[in-house]
């Protein structure tokens, strides 16, 4: 099934590969009654993120947060 | 002695400085009216009665003496159950920390109340970790709307809004991330505050999203969330992201009035996806001040990126407790905590320089303005256990588009006092009056204002 998240499309098998592969990074067992939701979640968290990646801004912007020693 | 209960913090602190009733008859008077209206409501997850009642004979005994007790004397109050309380689990609306060790002080901003005269009366409801908008808690159960019991109070800070709105205490603190202190203040039908970001103190709270948590006070008028503000101000070394600023007081120059300010309404996205009656809200204060449509650009990925921050800063904080004990998060926070962890890093930090991007562009538009105007929701409250709501004919999922007004200002960390406009017969609507950083006490002047225009205002429900 296609699914489109932005302008930046990934299909469901696609983020559902990501989140099998990025949890095993993390070390973190999805239980398998979790994991549609995770996957929705994620899909959903795509989306938005697409818009922000697809954003197109100057190189002098600087991330927001200032750490002060 | 109920009537106590009914007045405004103002009211009390000056009752109890002129001796007319007693702290510990104020403090009596709110315990009976939680006893007789929470177990409906569902405000309070902790009342501290002895504390509360020890507290308030300290300020009477203070009184007694000559002494002044300070601006709030003998005015209850309670706070979300993220604030630290000495001697009791901060449980952020979890199951999991009622195992954490009890807070060995009070959060910063406790004990500033506290300073004050204000006597604490306990921890309220909330969303689990402050991820949500409606307090349908499935640990410590829904708080519910006092205006209409079957209806969400909003969230996260929902016991807070709700507590104040049902008269159970004339104060109450919440935080904000991406709208938990505005969302419920409007479900609600009260003030609030979610002050400039780094302007109050967040320390000894339990953090959602470290790069965009507030902290701020709910009323039921103008006069008493300024005086709470101007209490809760003041430099806190142990919070390290509060900013290095100045109290500037607003009570003094609240009834300042409207004079010289420009006001716009914002537009575009911050009229996407609003009912017919959230938009007629809104034009009813437009009107009033003579506001003039403004659009700012950018503001759906301003919202878009503050959700994948909050993902990304709520799964990594309880990345350890989601491998060990997922079985034991809320079902409505733990799908998202778990994919928030998994977001790459890129489209975080792109999300931070987007930020920074949209805060020049407030701005701009804040050399040409002094106050936006936009609705603090699309809706009024909701129904518990409600999924979808109808917009425009279509129906539409309810939890996803409760902040997309709230969530563009947050990210930018700009102050906005939540202020409710009066509908008499119907669910409460709030609107968002924001104010240029550190620019607390104009948003302040419009609320009054409008408050004293009759707009905007706020009454015990009659629950």
């Amino acid at each position: 099934m296609m699914k489109t998240t932005g302008q930046h499309a990934l299909t469901a098998d696609q983020v559902a590969a990501y989140a099998d592969t990025a949890s095993k990074v993390l070390d973190l067992t999805i239980p398998e009654a979790y994991r549609a939701g995770v996957i929705a979640n994620l899909e959903r968290l795509f989306q938005l993120g697409d818009l922000a990646m697809s954003f197109p801004l100057p190189d002098d912007i600087e991330v927001a947060p200032v750490f002060r020693p | 002695m109920s009537a106590l209960a009914d007045l405004s913090a103002a009211a009390i602190a000056e009752g109890v400085r002129a001796r007319s009733f007693t702290a510990s008859d104020v403090t009596a008077a709110c315990l009976e009216r939680i006893e007789q209206r929470d177990p409906a409501l569902n405000c309070f997850t902790t009342v501290t009665r002895d504390r509360a009642l020890a507290t308030a004979r300290a300020v009477d005994a203070a009184v007694a003496t000559g002494e002044d007790p300070g601006p709030l004397a003998g005015v209850p109050y309670a706070v979300k159950n993220l604030f630290d309380i000495e001697g009791h689990p901060t449980v952020a609306g979890s199951k999991i920390h009622r195992d954490a060790p009890a807070a060995r002080k009070d959060a910063g901003l406790v004990r500033q109340m506290d300073s004050a005269g204000a006597v604490l009366l306990g921890a309220l409801n909330m969303d689990e970790y402050a991820y949500g908008f409606t307090t349908e808690n499935a640990h410590y159960g829904a708080t519910r709307n006092p205006h209409d019991l079957n209806r969400v109070a909003g969230g996260s800070s929902g016991g807070s809004a709700a507590a104040v709105a049902a008269g159970l205490v004339p104060l109450s603190l919440g935080s904000d991330t991406n709208g938990s202190i505005r969302v419920p203040a409007a479900f609600c039908g009260v003030f609030g505050l979610k002050p400039t970001f780094g302007r109050l103190s967040r320390a000894g709270t339990f953090a959602f999203v470290n790069s965009l948590d507030h902290t701020g006070p709910f009323a039921r008028s103008t006069a008493d969330l300024a005086a709470t503000y101007d209490t809760l101000q003041g430099p806190d070394p142990a919070d390290r992201a509060q900013a290095d600023r100045p109290t500037e007081l607003v009570l003094p120059d609240l009834l300042g009035g409207t004079g010289g300010l420009r006001v716009g309404t914002l537009d575009g996205w911050f009229h996407t996806g609003a009912t017919s009656e959230a938009l007629e809200a809104v034009d009813l204060a437009a009107e009033f001040l003579k506001a003039s449509p403004v659009t700012v650009e950018g503001a759906e990925t301003a919202r878009a990126a503050a959700f994948c921050i909050s993902a990304a800063e709520g799964g990594s904080r309880h990345l350890a407790n989601l491998k060990s004990r997922p079985q034991d998060f809320d079902p409505a926070t733990r799908d998202r905590l778990l994919a928030g962890a998994l977001i790459p890093a890129s489209i975080i930090l792109q999300a931070q320089r987007f930020r920074a991007w949209f805060q020049a562009r407030l701005a701009e538009i804040f050399h040409r303005y002094d106050v936006l105007i936009a609705p603090a929701t699309p809706f009024p409250a909701p129904a518990i256990g409600e999924e979808t709501v109808m917009i425009g004919g279509q129906r539409v999922a309810m939890r996803a588009n409760i902040g997309l007004y709230t969530q563009p200002i947050s990210f930018v960390g700009l102050p906005v006092v939540s202020a409710p406009i009066r509908r008499p017969g119907k669910m409460p609507l709030g609107i968002q009056i924001i104010a240029a950083p550190w620019a607390e006490a104009v948003a302040f002047r419009i609320a009054a204002a409008l408050e004293a225009a009759g707009i905007v205002g706020a009454q015990i429900a009659p629950c």
